[in-house]
């Protein structure tokens, strides 16, 4: 029975295998290679939420090959799966399976390479979500990324995909060796690899120089995956050209990973040594805040629907950063909610952008203005997941919301959530004026057409019809986020605390790897009052949606209200009514491989100044 | 641990990193990536090295001899596997852009976009 955390990672590694090696015979039967793909998906979810209702009374340790350690040294190698940890992986399943689903049709013509990648890609995700070994950390999050690379670059006769997939690789390329770097240093002090033995040996080395750098290389490596400013240029680049069904997962679950691996390493090595650091904790809510409204800005800003979604994908990931960077349990709550909720109608959003794509054949918010009317079905959905970003109650984004800025300053609260408004407008905008034709007709740039005009070729397009496996998948992820919002009122927030107070009890989770101790999550931690769907948080959600919804149809009649123009544009070619600091902004994310790593280097020379300031 | 090793590792990763961002062509930069990586063998060869220590083989020597730790090779091979992939893949993505576009110059392929 134990076997079942080695079958989550073989089953999906195995049968991408299986399908490159009969590839003559999967190439004249499609169905089946879809079928197989989907239903080595769904198995995997399967087995996640088994491993998921066993953990439920407390961890449980898996040892490769029953090597299991002796007198507190561990010699093979673990997989250790909590709450929080198994039922991540199990959102990644439960995306790759919708996004498998959805790319059955979506895909006219499709090369076998496609299904096994996205294979690999899960495997990657649950062995990086359940791993207790550090190394073996890196190299799950370097499967992933390599598979995450190529399926990026799925249509390499493009110049966007490659160019996109090239910074996507070298950017994440340094931050896994930077990460590596890292993880040999403190090889090099403890003599360990696993997480949990680590974690013993650096509580015992409190204030060692060697244990801060080393926390700085692993957490620079993770930020970047996490895409936070300054390491986050990547991000657009690569979800405004990889194939819709794999945005999905990109925005949905591979951003959060960067993020939970910080939360993973941080509470299994570092928490014991590092203390829980006022000064740390304000590192990481200023990152957050700053990445929040950078990726604000650059999302209202947008008229390429998946590059849209993307910065509002990088504005998240800064406000979930600094939800887990309070080091308190109602933080992390807050955050593993908020991911849960986030993926949900952002997977909705980018599926229903891909339904577009597919009928209407092109992702650019103004030429669209009001062509999707005829596509009922699937603007409902979009416009429910919109509203459902925008924290509106009943979809579990709100419930987070009030979690994740309960013990932050004022200033940062009211940051964050003037975020989320400007992030739910521009997608609320986009839905209001494409699938309702709302707001003034636009006119049109034929040089501003030109340069948003990056996407094509990835779907055939012009169809009559919406299949219904394009349009099942997105309807049921937006129904999930309504039907666990609503489990909100009903315990859902003590359920995800007494697991977040878990995760963060370093000597628990030592005692469970290294002495095999079974212990149980703590119950009712808080009061329940505090962990669960209150009147303040419904309507902190509907004031928030409604700030959303009204930003939103003020800029759809920006021309009669006399407003300036919207648009971002490419640098150097820049519209007159925005004020200097936006032309600025405009010229960072430029495409440019140089720029981003040049980008990388400074905030690792700052971030490495500011730790070393706040340690020391 | 001797301090000389870990000033060559900085430097290596500094003018791999250097390289990466001055470079105007696609396969130098993915050479820099190389060398960024090649500090991590570096890093693990240092902190696994002991002064004086035999090679890890104990069928002809005492158990309680002092030996080089073996498991950074183990780590280091493993590195070396994922940087043949990576490389791999860029390098037919520079391959692509070449036989599609005709630069190598990643400030030619930004700015011909859209």
């Amino acid at each position: 029975m134990n076997q079942l955390f080695a079958l989550a990672v073989t089953v999906p590694l195995a049968a991408a295998a299986a399908i490159c090696a009969l590839r003559p015979f999967f190439d004249r039967r499609r169905w089946l290679l879809d079928l197989a793909a989907i239903v080595t998906a769904g198995s995997v979810v399967v087995m996640l939420a088994l491993i998921m209702a066993r953990v439920a009374g407390g961890d449980q340790v898996y040892w490769f090959a029953g090597f299991r350690p002796a007198r507190g040294v561990a010699i093979g190698i673990d997989f250790e799966a909590g709450s929080l940890s198994a039922g991540l992986a199990t959102l990644g399943a439960v995306l790759v399976t919708a996004s498998m689903t959805f790319s059955r049709r979506y895909f006219e013509r499709v090369a076998t390479y496609y299904h096994a990648l996205m294979l690999i890609f899960l495997a990657g995700m649950t062995g990086f979500c359940l791993t207790g070994d550090i190394f073996d950390l890196f190299v799950w999050f370097e499967l992933m990324g390599v598979a995450a690379y190529a399926l990026t670059a799925y249509r390499p006769e493009e110049r966007g995909p490659l160019q996109g997939a090239l910074n996507f690789a070298i950017t994440n390329s340094i931050g896994a060796y930077l990460s590596l770097s890292g993880i040999a240093l403190v090889y090099g002090g403890s003599g360990a690899l696993n997480m949990a033995q680590i974690g013993a040996w650096t509580t015992r080395h409190p204030g060692s120089r060697l244990v801060v750098v080393a926390f700085l290389l692993i957490l620079a490596g993770l930020l970047v995956k996490a895409a936070i400013v300054p390491f986050h240029f990547w991000l657009a680049d690569a979800h405004a050209v990889a194939p819709t069904p794999v945005c999905v997962l990109f925005s949905g679950v591979m951003v959060e990973l960067g993020l939970y691996g910080i939360a993973r390493v941080y509470w299994s090595m570092f928490a014991g040594a590092l203390g829980h650091q006022y000064g740390l904790s304000r590192l990481l809510l200023v990152l957050g805040a700053v990445t929040a409204v950078v990726g604000a800005l650059y999302c209202f800003r947008e008229r390429h629907i998946k590059r849209l979604l993307a910065f509002s994908t990088i504005s998240h990931s800064g406000i979930l950063l600094a939800a887990i960077g309070r080091f308190a349990p109602l933080g992390l709550t807050g955050a593993a909610v908020y991911i849960i909720g986030h993926a949900l109608v952002k997977a909705a959003l980018f599926l229903c952008t891909g339904i577009v794509l597919h009928r209407l054949g092109t992702v650019d918010e103004v030429r669209l203005h009001g062509q999707g009317r005829r596509l009922r079905a699937t603007g409902l959905v979009y416009a429910v997941a919109a509203l459902g970003l925008a924290d509106l109650p009943p979809l579990t984004t709100f419930l987070a919301e009030g979690w994740s800025d309960e013990a932050g300053p004022g200033w940062a609260v009211a940051i964050f959530l003037a975020c989320v408004i400007v992030t739910g407008a521009a997608v609320l905008r986009v839905g209001l004026g494409v699938f309702y034709g709302v707001g003034d007709p636009p006119g049109e740039d034929p040089q501003q057409a030109r340069e948003a005009a990056e996407e094509t070729g990835e779907t055939v397009t012009g169809r009559h019809h919406t299949p219904l496996s394009m349009i099942i998948p997105a309807a049921v992820l937006a129904g999930a986020a309504i039907a666990i919002g609503c489990l909100g009122f009903a315990g859902l927030g003590a359920a995800v605390e007494a697991a977040a107070v878990r995760f963060q009890d370093q000597g628990a989770y030592i005692a469970t790897v290294l002495h095999g101790a079974r212990i149980a999550h703590p119950v009712a931690p808080f009061p329940a009052a505090e962990a669960s769907a209150s009147g303040a948080s419904v309507a902190t959600g509907v004031a928030v949606a409604a700030g959303s919804v009204a930003v939103a149809l003020l800029t759809l009649y920006r021309r009669r209200l006399r407003l300036p123009g919207l648009y971002r544009r490419r640098p150097r070619r820049l519209a007159r009514p925005w004020p200097r600091a936006a032309m600025i902004l405009e010229g960072f994310q430029s495409g440019v491989i140089n720029d981003y790593v040049a980008w990388l280097v400074l905030g690792l020379a700052c971030l490495g100044g500011l730790i070393a300031l706040i340690v020391h | 641990m001797q301090i000389f090793p870990f000033i060559v590792v900085v430097w290596i990763v500094g003018i791999g990193l250097y390289g990466i961002v001055t470079s105007r062509h696609l396969v130098h930069q993915i050479m820099c990536l190389i060398v960024v990586q090649s500090s991590t063998y570096v890093l693990l060869l240092a902190v696994g090295y002991l002064t004086g220590g035999a090679a890890p083989y104990f069928s002809d020597i005492p158990t309680r001899t002092r030996a080089v730790d073996p498991v950074v090779q183990a780590l280091a091979l493993t590195d070396v596997v994922v940087e043949a992939a990576v490389t791999a893949l860029l390098l037919s993505f520079a391959i692509q852009a070449h036989k599609r576009f005709g630069t190598l110059d990643p400030q030619e392929l930004a700015s011909l976009r859209g």
